[in-house]
């Protein structure tokens, strides 16, 4: 376990393939240590009164954004040089590249509201090389209002991560889909990846369930009691309503889209038993993929090649996750004990992370963590430690982040942390908030 | 003479007095004592025994009187001064018996409830949904299984057998879980154990197209607590009349 953990992390956070020259640059050359970024506050360009509480925003949101991305080694503002840094002449390289701050890089700029325009210009300085310091210079304009200032700085902060990151693109603009009972009923909800702006999509007014946004980000299937059953309903979210989809009869639940998009796997009982059948993204051309009695449930496809997919099944007693081909040949066991359920395959397809009560049954502890098995050598770590019920993981697009449900804080709700396991947050907590799904960029 | 006199006059103003006082008991002044001893007041006392009774079955009122010549029960008339006879009445009742004597009246009452009929009585008016609640039994199940417990037979042939003599009769089976695990894997068990309940119905000779089954998962839990004894309680298949 410990030996995996070893080589999982570099992996998760810096794939190795896709080294760029702006990461050796850095000078760390070793691959796991995370850069040091300093980030001062970003200056008022103009005297506008909207800008004290724009720039709030603006700062707080790239802050957090470049401190989630699990990256970087934050500079604390304590050790700033005095004086705001708002445009490259305010840069006195030997402050920040000599202890205290010790910054490798540092991202400054300047923001300022004019009538109904906001305007940011943001800077990327290699804060040691005086010579050529620029990786990343940037201007961007929109509306003067706090959603656009938060918008402005989520793709200032997806700049810089792409850039140290390892040309992998940041996740800073990307969208999470989960289950909201705050209306009442259990309805499909939608925030930022950092919890902001969460707000309802759906009216059905039953019980709504399993979101799963498609590839493209356009459409997102769902599972529903409707007047017939449980039913998978289409949202589009391109026009913010429902569009139709076929009903196939008995409880369909848990869809999952197709790398592609062009495929829709899902568990149905309209045979009689649940079982996992495929659809086109139209609904059309139904194929049954399992045949065997008990639950079979909760699809995950393999998010790089679509050639496989997870699974899981009650046919052998208490729900195990299996793995099939996507024809549905070849279904293998992949874990051996407990109650293991909810598999999301990673972005890289190597990793499966899922939910498990490893040691199931009377004086046990029964708790149910998340843990991440590499699918080839079925070695698996534990993610979560930190007791209630831990559930429905789903990775990140850049695949160092996963989002879960944790009943750890006394009611359901939505968390965030690296996928080595550390960094936990919340990120709801009005009503019971349930099944979140990451977007896939 | 002066003395009666005067005894005359206070049993008046005391009578009349008696009178303005018990006016509502409309207490009929004694006739002008033909003997100095009044004559003694009658008592009485009714009981229903059980006092609340399902529709249909009997209860036994039971009575007793002191110094009464006239005894009678509204709705059943003249009885003997102490005694019991059975009854059967329709609806809620109070029973109101009068003792009359030489020293006056008394009465008692007693009231006897009656409940809706739990068993089908022929002539019961009771509808085909009532008798369908009280009739058909849920199915419990063991944790994460589907298969009907042997325990849980004797409930099943009940239901099979009540069903197959209203075979009009169309509901919903719906399978729901305990709380532990997750979501999507209870729906899908939900769905087993109702369609396990549905094909025993089915084998035992009830038309399926009167059947309709759903999983509710743990989404509508019966009881919320987190032990044994509610998840139980959980674990079930549910009958619904349907309308």
């Amino acid at each position: 376990m410990h030996r995996l953990f070893k080589w999982l992390l570099p992996i998760l956070l810096f794939s190795p393939s896709t080294f760029s020259q702006d990461w050796i640059r850095t000078g760390t050359g070793l691959g796991v240590e995370k850069v040091r970024l300093a980030v001062p506050d970003f200056k008022a360009s103009t005297q506008d009164a909207k800008n004290t509480d724009l720039l709030k925003v603006f700062n707080d949101t790239l802050w957090n954004d470049l401190d989630n991305a699990g990256i970087f080694d934050m500079v604390s503002k304590s050790f700033y040089p005095l004086g705001p840094v708002g445009s490259p002449p305010d840069v006195k390289f030997e402050a920040w590249s000599a202890p205290p701050p010790n910054a490798a890089m540092l991202a400054f700029g300047n923001l300022g509201a004019s009538g109904n325009t906001l305007t940011v210009q943001g800077w990327l300085y290699d804060a040691k090389n005086v010579t050529s310091p620029q990786v990343l210079g940037k201007q961007y304009q929109d509306a003067a209002t706090t959603d656009a200032a938060r918008a402005i700085a989520h793709k200032f902060a997806d700049e810089i991560i792409f850039r140290l990151g390892g040309g992998i693109q940041g996740i800073a603009e990307s969208k999470i889909y989960f289950v909201s009972s705050r209306s009442g009923r259990k309805e499909i909800w939608a925030m930022d990846y950092d919890g902001a702006n969460q707000h309802a999509l759906t009216h059905v007014g039953s019980i709504s369930l399993s979101p799963r946004v498609s590839p493209d980000g356009s459409r997102i299937a769902f599972s529903s009691l409707t007047r017939t059953g449980w039913d998978i309903l289409m949202y589009s979210v391109d026009v913010g309503r429902l569009v139709a989809f076929p009903r196939f009869g008995g409880t369909n639940l848990s869809p999952a889209w197709s790398p592609d998009g062009t495929k829709l796997a899902f568990s149905s009982s309209r045979g009689g038993d649940p079982e996992i059948y495929v659809v086109d993204q139209s609904g059309s051309n139904l194929k049954r993929l399992t045949s065997f009695k008990g639950p079979d449930v909760s699809p995950a496809w393999n998010r790089k090649t679509g050639a496989q997919m997870a699974w899981v099944s009650g046919r052998s007693g208490l729900p195990q996750i299996y793995t099939m081909e996507a024809d549905g040949t070849n279904p293998q066991r992949l874990t051996e004990e407990g109650y293991a359920v909810s598999p999301a395959w990673s972005p890289n397809g190597q990793f499966l992370v899922f939910s498990w009560i490893r040691h199931y049954g009377p004086g046990a502890p029964g708790a149910q963590d998340i843990y991440i098995m590499d699918i080839a050598s079925k070695q698996w770590v534990q993610l979560t430690h930190d007791g209630g019920r831990n559930d429905f993981p789903y990775w990140s697009p850049d695949g160092r982040h996963i989002i879960f449900q944790s009943s750890r804080s006394g009611s359901e709700q939505i968390w965030t942390m690296l996928a080595d396991g550390t960094n936990q947050k919340q990120l709801s907590f009005a009503g019971s908030n349930t099944q979140p799904n990451w977007s896939w960029k | 003479m002066k003395q009666r006199k005067l005894k005359w006059i206070t049993l008046v103003f005391v009578l009349g007095a008696i009178m303005m006082l018990g006016a509502c008991k409309k207490k009929v002044a004694p006739p002008p004592p033909p003997a100095p001893p009044a004559p003694t007041a009658p008592t009485a006392s009714l009981t229903a025994n059980p006092n609340t009774i399902e529709k249909g079955q009997s209860t036994t009122l039971t009575w007793q009187t002191t110094n009464a010549t006239d005894v009678s029960i509204d709705g059943i008339g003249a009885v003997d001064p102490n005694g019991s006879q059975s009854v059967t009445p329709a609806d809620s009742t109070t029973y109101h018996l009068t003792a009359k004597g030489a020293g006056g009246t008394q009465d008692a009452t007693a009231r006897v409830t009656v409940t809706a009929a739990a068993a089908p009585p022929p002539t019961s008016s009771a509808t085909e949904e009532e008798l369908f609640s009280q009739n058909v039994k849920d199915i419990f199940f063991d944790y994460d299984k589907s298969d009907i417990r042997s325990d849980q037979q004797s409930a099943l042939q009940g239901d099979a057998g009540f069903l197959k003599q209203h075979s009009n009769i169309v509901f919903t089976i719906e399978g729901h879980c305990d709380e532990r695990g997750s979501t999507e894997y209870n729906l899908a068990l939900g769905d087993s154990r109702a369609n396990s309940v549905r094909t025993a119905l089915v084998q035992s000779g009830i038309g399926g197209d009167h059947i309709k089954t759903i999983s509710y998962g743990k989404e509508k839990p019966f009881c919320t607590q987190s032990n044994e004894q509610c998840w139980q309680q959980n674990r079930r298949g549910h009958f619904v009349y349907q309308k």
